[in-house]
């Protein structure tokens, strides 16, 4: 049996990394991808261009622009002529938002009364804006604080303290970088698109080719071709995501709270999973483009509804209820767990109870239905 | 010379393989389905019902006040109450809450004496996004309660005035609700336009290699380039189907709308089409291995596309050399395209430059896989 297992290894390995350019797509293209998607992936709002349209053009409005210009979330880069410009910016994109302050500003604030201001963010990227707005609401605010404080001072009262303080934070991830968040997700779906794809195209190419002939008139069991088939995937997963834990730990400084031992456990498991659903999809088609498209029409919503990206917290209940046979949502929590909170099994363990029912699932699945192919 | 029959013969004998392998047709025009059924209901970057945690170390009228302000925002909703901080942390550790709102024991003290009052209101910055939503929700809902409280100490005479010094509005345009539908749907059409194109189209030829029916092809008196374009048609044919249903579903399911020119956007996405096929194309007549062209398709467009375009993580936010790379990735000037003419209502005038960029990189991909086909053997 181990010799068998042996020789269909041998075979494998050396069908799937004859080609040096099957090497390099293995080997290379993941850390490539990784380090260059890593920087990427954020939402982070740094220096967001803004335009201004100075109408009033006073000390007032200068101190206005002035305020924006030293928050670190702005970047002032055009000053449009008129209304006319200012629009053609947004079409165009050029520019994130426009403060637009109207002539007789000043004297709006000197006079007491309140002067009007307008702040106008392009809204395509809506999830970008609404952090802008976020952000353009304090430092206008912050403006309106002092001016109230000033025009106190001149009448010689006391400047109302504000009702109410809110001090808030964030915890596991201080400066909300978002880019400790997002790269496990990062991790499994570069990991996901290697194996899970091979391995669906693994046995379909030999029947494709008929090859598959000359596999079933030698001694092999089922059981050892599964393992022939799949064992050399799940080894290039192991090094991918070996390779792949180095450069997010020590070129992005994504820490290992926890246990390093726990984080591959949590592999084992989902390879387990992701394998046999190659395995199964490899069987049920007969040629290689009907199960790349079916790897798409699982690795797609996979990818997306794994809460990698979109919180599961904001999906319909039915959605969520479909996310719970997703194995790549358990590896998302149990690395952010691991790595970012440090915490271990006491907290995790139903995610790895999950993923090991999952992978037992499908590969009994996969077996019987390989079976079948083969007979 | 290309032959416009011998075009037609290959092309025939193309859409009979896809019309017969119906599982491929059908997979190629329900993935789209999917994908836009799940972006445009189930999956939204919008921030609602943050589940949060409370410790209430006040007890008193003025902190519930406060607390059922909150819950009433529609972004913050309450599901536990914490007796201790321990509790508080561990409801956050094991992921239960995302927000945790802690009020001291002095709260109501603080606001009947006139003084400033503090809340702590503590986020799970793991997911960066949502945090900064969140605490964005949870402070502006305080804020309204002290603006209220504001007005009562005004009566109380507690406070001299009411007035603000500026009074601003701030606005979104092109989206104004800031729905993330909105955002990511003309963006998705690309996405999966790249994906299938590339996919399909890069099994093409090396099927033939690997079957060894390209032999036979050899034999004929059909010409390289004729067959590249035989090969094209009927997936472009598909493409365009998929554009057409992402287009329709969007625009009747999920109200994104169609400000600009729809023509223009059927138009441009042919063009680009064209080229996500030749990239597929190319990676077949280069590899000869349907395995091998997969994964050199799938890497040089799914994951640029998804995550180097604009798709949903804004170029803007990016450090400097990644923005210069991603001037490369031909989704970018797509999706910016398509945003341009649904959202903003632009033509021509304002997306030219965008647009000639799409032809160049489709002219040049198509013309690359043109003259890589070989009709030899070796």
């Amino acid at each position: 049996m181990l010799q068998r297992l042996r020789y269909m290894l041998a075979k494998e390995y050396m069908q799937a990394l004859r080609d040096p350019r099957m090497r390099m797509v293995l080997f290379a293209a993941p850390v490539i991808q990784l380090f260059v998607l890593a920087f990427a992936i954020t939402t982070d709002v740094r220096d967001s261009p803004l335009a201004v349209l100075d109408r009033d053009n006073t000390p007032a409005s200068r101190e206005l622009v002035a305020a924006f210009e030293g928050s670190r979330h702005f970047r002032i880069t055009r000053f449009p002529a008129d209304e006319r410009e200012m629009t053609e910016l947004l079409d165009h994109g050029s520019v994130r938002g426009v403060l637009n302050i109207p002539a007789g500003f000043e004297q709006e604030i000197l006079a007491r009364r309140e002067a009007p201001l307008q702040l106008i963010v392009d809204g395509t990227d809506s999830n970008t804006s609404s952090i802008v707005l976020g952000y353009a609401g304090n430092v206008i605010s912050r403006f309106n604080e002092d001016q109230l404080a000033r025009r106190a001072a001149l009448a010689g009262t006391v400047h109302a303290a504000p009702a109410i303080e809110v001090d808030s934070r964030a915890w596991f991830n201080q400066n909300l970088s978002s880019r400790h968040f997002y790269l496990p997700g990062l991790m499994c779906t570069v990991l996901l698109v290697i194996t899970l794809l091979l391995t669906a195209l693994a046995v379909v190419r030999e029947k494709e080719i008929g090859t598959i002939e000359q596999i079933m008139v030698t001694p092999l069991q089922p059981l050892e071709l599964i393992l022939g088939k799949t064992i050399p995937f799940a080894s290039f997963g192991f090094l991918a995501f070996t390779l792949m834990l180095c450069v997010v730990h020590f070129a992005f400084d994504l820490p290992i709270r926890g246990s390093i031992a726990l984080l591959y456990l949590g592999l084992v498991l989902f390879l387990f999973s992701t394998l046999s659903m190659g395995l199964l999809i490899s069987t049920v088609s007969a040629t290689q483009q009907q199960a790349m498209l079916t790897v798409f029409l699982y690795l797609l919503p996979m990818v997306l509804l794994s809460g990698f990206m979109f919180p599961i917290a904001n999906m319909p209940a039915l959605v969520r209820w479909v996310t719970y046979l997703d194995p790549m949502r358990y590896l998302i929590v149990i690395m952010r767990g691991v790595m970012l909170k440090g915490i271990g099994l006491e907290v995790l363990w139903p995610q790895y109870a999950a993923l090991a029912v999952l992978g037992t699932v499908t590969t009994y699945l996969a077996a019987k239905r390989f079976k079948k192919t083969l007979a | 010379m290309i032959k416009p029959l011998r075009v037609r013969a290959i092309a025939r004998k193309e859409f009979l393989h896809v019309l017969r392998d119906s599982r491929s047709l059908v997979l190629a025009l329900f993935i789209p389905v999917m994908l836009l059924t799940l972006f445009g209901w189930a999956l939204s970057l919008d921030v609602n019902d943050v589940p949060t945690v409370v410790l209430d170390q006040s007890g008193t009228p003025q902190s519930r006040e406060l607390l059922s302000h909150l819950d009433g925002s529609a972004y913050i909703t309450f599901r536990e109450y914490a007796a201790s901080e321990r509790e508080l942390t561990a409801a956050l550790d094991e992921g239960r809450a995302l927000l945790a709102v802690t009020i001291p024991p002095g709260f109501a003290e603080d606001v009947l004496a006139g003084r400033t009052a503090r809340i702590q209101v503590v986020a799970d910055g793991s997911d960066a996004n949502t945090a900064a939503l969140a605490i964005g929700y949870a402070g502006s809902a305080a804020q309204q309660y002290g603006a209220r409280l504001a007005v009562e100490r005004v009566y109380r005479g507690q406070a001299p005035h009411l007035a603000q010094a500026v009074d601003y509005r701030l606005l979104a345009w092109y989206n104004p609700a800031l729905r993330s539908q909105n955002f990511i749907i003309p963006g998705l059409i690309a996405l999966i336009m790249v994906v299938i194109a590339a996919l399909l189209s890069s099994l093409t030829v090396a099927r033939e290699w690997e079957r060894g029916t390209m032999e036979q092809l050899i034999s004929t008196p059909v010409r390289g380039p004729e067959i590249v374009i035989g090969k094209l048609i009927p997936y472009w044919i598909i493409g365009m189907l998929d554009v057409g249903i992402a287009m329709g579903l969007g625009y009747f399911l999920f109200d994104v709308p169609v400000r600009g020119n729809p023509i223009l956007v059927l138009l441009m996405a042919g063009i680009f089409l064209l080229g996500a096929l030749s990239i597929g194309m190319n990676a077949s007549i280069v590899t000869k291995n349907q395995v091998l062209a997969s994964q050199m398709a799938l890497m040089v467009t799914y994951l640029p596309t998804m995550f180097l375009s604009g798709f949903v993580f804004a170029l803007s936010n990016m450090p400097l050399p990644l923005q210069v790379v991603s001037y490369i990735v031909p989704a970018r000037y797509f999706i910016s395209l398509m945003r341009g003419v649904y959202l903003k209502g632009v033509g021509l005038d304002v997306v030219w430059p965008q647009a000639l960029l799409l032809l160049a990189f489709a002219v040049l991909m198509f013309n690359s896989a043109r003259l890589r086909f070989r009709k030899r053997l070796t």
